[in-house]
């Protein structure tokens, strides 16, 4: 699968890396390679195997829905580069982009 | 032309847990800000998310009550973007395998039952709450909603008005709150809805360009700011311009909906499979557990009311509309009192002074018990219907119990001939006109005399029993 540099442009603004032409360039027939080794594996008869989405057999990890302590504000807060009235500080974020 | 509406909602529900879907902070976004916080939901690198036992029952629940096929087998995605209140820079999510399928909810619509389709029901993390500077300098970011576990539901766009979406959420709300899975307050935002609304001409079957409503804070304001977008939408369409596909935002004080700036790049996600939850195996043992501990829903409860207790379809439906009305009617009409006049009692005047006063039921200062108890001395004919209004009040504002209250302000109606008697007789002794004109044939004469009798006893004669008592006493004097 052909991946162009405008591809490359596109999923590292996606992931917000910065990324110079030279790099895109680099990358681009990189990244088409490791795709085109996927599509061989694609080509294996997997009738009757079922997805793996992980390595282990195991199923429903769980916890019990017990209150555990949370960490103190002043840890919890610690790493944020800017902090004001217990809230992390952010530049401005334009109301209404991405939310879940 | 005549156009049709198309509608789909999609509604976030907060699920009533302790603690977060994958850690073990308290489910409380309303502490102070960034209390409720640890690693797991500040997106540490390394730290590592553990499913929610009661999480995921609780999804299960609502899934299966809203009629969903259960994928059994299913898994957790990452969900990649960007924004601050999403500190991992994913939300963990559900994409191909959702726990629920399929599934729908009833609607009652001009007396017709309307079935309309629910696409999907999955299991999710919430974000964290952001709060902007009204200079528009920075944002503030609260952490303690971040991994509140949520479920969202899709609906199929089978809605066709802005009545029907107002419908369909009251519904959701109402099973929602029976299987006791979300307080689902909208205003509180443990139930939100946005909403995908386009028009087409009536007989097409292509769907037409659609918005996405967002920031509505109540049900009214869902069906509002749908109903300005059929208006806004049909005024394009019929001034041969086109609508465009974009978000558009609730405006409460202007009642409008407003564009807010596209981002296309926003809705590429890229989801794939999370490494750091393995995959759930739903066995039918678990699932029939879950499927136990879903209550009467309000679709059988209602019919059930009509059917067994014969009450008019809008009592039913008033009284089943939540499960709290739904408890005490029930827990009155236990006490063995008539199943209509504890409807009447219930609806009018319990949830007129509950919602009057803004109390919740578990703030009714009178207990089920006690309405039966008003009920069973009005229908014993110990006080009448008018004084039954009065107990009623005074059961409100002190609690106390119907027969309490007869008794201390002596309400109690007159019913034994042998304490009437002798008030009668002195009435007919003082009213020898009325006495003649009666036995002259002037049925209407007696009347003078009950309003006598009511009047000497502070109205609290028995007043059939008077003008029986009159009527023999008059007939027995030659």
């Amino acid at each position: 699968m052909k991946i162009t540099e405008e591809t490359v442009s596109h999923v590292a603004r996606l992931a917000r890396l910065a990324m110079p032409d030279s790099e895109k360039a680099l990358l681009a027939p990189q990244l088409s390679d490791i795709l085109d080794y996927a599509e061989t594996l694609q080509r294996v008869d997997l009738t009757g195997v079922e997805p793996t989405s992980h390595p282990f057999q195991q199923t429903n990890v769980l916890r019990d829905d017990v209150v555990r302590d949370s960490l103190p504000r002043d840890a919890a807060l610690m790493n944020a580069p800017d902090s004001e009235a217990g809230q992390v500080r952010v530049p401005a974020v334009l109301e209404g982009g991405s939310e879940a | 032309m005549n156009w049709e509406t198309v509608i789909g909602l999609e509604v976030h529900v907060e699920l009533k847990t302790a603690s977060k879907i994958f850690c073990g902070c308290k489910n409380d976004s309303k502490s102070e800000p960034n209390t409720n916080v640890c690693p797991v939901c500040m997106g540490h690198p390394g730290a590592l998310p553990v499913l929610n036992r009661n999480a995921l029952e609780l999804g299960l629940r609502a899934a299966m009550a809203l009629n969903c096929q259960i994928n059994q087998k299913s898994k957790f995605d990452r969900k990649n973007y960007f924004y601050p209140d999403s500190p991992k820079g994913y939300q963990i999510s559900q994409f191909d395998k959702p726990i629920g399928e399929h599934g729908y909810i009833e609607i009652e619509l001009n007396g017709e039952t309307k079935r309309i389709g629910i696409t999907r029901l999955h299991l999710e993390e919430d974000a964290g709450k952001s709060t902007h500077a009204a200079d528009g300098s920075h944002t503030l970011v609260d952490f303690n909603r971040t991994g509140v576990p949520l479920i969202e539901i899709v609906s199929e766009p089978d809605i066709r008005s802005p009545e029907e979406a107002r419908l369909y959420l009251e519904a959701l709300k109402s099973i929602m709150q029976y299987c006791d899975v979300s307080d689902c307050r909208m205003e509180e935002g443990s139930l939100r809805c946005d909403a995908n609304i386009s028009l087409r001409p009536v007989g097409e079957t292509k769907f037409g360009n659609k918005a996405e409503l967002k920031n509505m804070n109540s049900f009214r304001n869902v069906q509002r700011g749908l109903e300005y977008e059929v208006e806004r939408q049909r005024e394009l369409y019929e001034n041969g311009e086109a609508v465009v596909q974009e978000t558009r935002r609730f405006d409460e004080a202007t009642q409008t909906t407003i564009s807010m700036r596209s981002k296309e790049e926003a809705h590429d996600y890229r989801y794939f499979p999370e490494p750091d939850l393995v995959d759930l195996d739903i066995d039918d043992a678990w699932l029939a557990e879950i499927r136990a501990s879903i209550p009467e829903l309000p679709a059988a409860k209602r019919q059930r009311y009509e059917a067994e207790l014969g009450l008019p379809a809008y009592d039913a439906g008033v009284l089943t509309a939540d499960p709290q009305t739904a408890t005490y009617y029930e827990q009155v009409i236990g006490f063995g009192v008539d199943a209509k006049a504890a409807s009447n009692w219930v609806m009018s005047d319990i949830l007129g002074a509950l919602n009057n006063e803004g109390k919740t039921f578990a703030e009714c200062p009178i207990t089920p018990e006690n309405l039966a108890g008003l009920i069973s001395e009005i229908s014993s004919g110990k006080i009448s219907s008018k004084q039954g209004r009065d107990v009623f009040k005074s059961m409100w504002e002190t609690g106390k119990s119907a027969a309490a209250i007869i008794q201390e302000q002596g309400m109690e109606q007159i019913s034994d001939a042998s304490v009437l008697g002798p008030i009668l007789d002195e009435i007919i002794a003082n009213n020898p006109k009325s006495v003649a004109d009666y036995k002259g044939g002037k049925d209407r004469a007696i009347a003078a005399l009950v309003g006598q009798a009511m009047k000497a006893t502070k109205g609290k004669a028995n007043p059939g029993l008077v003008n029986q008592l009159l009527i023999e006493k008059i007939n027995a004097i030659d």
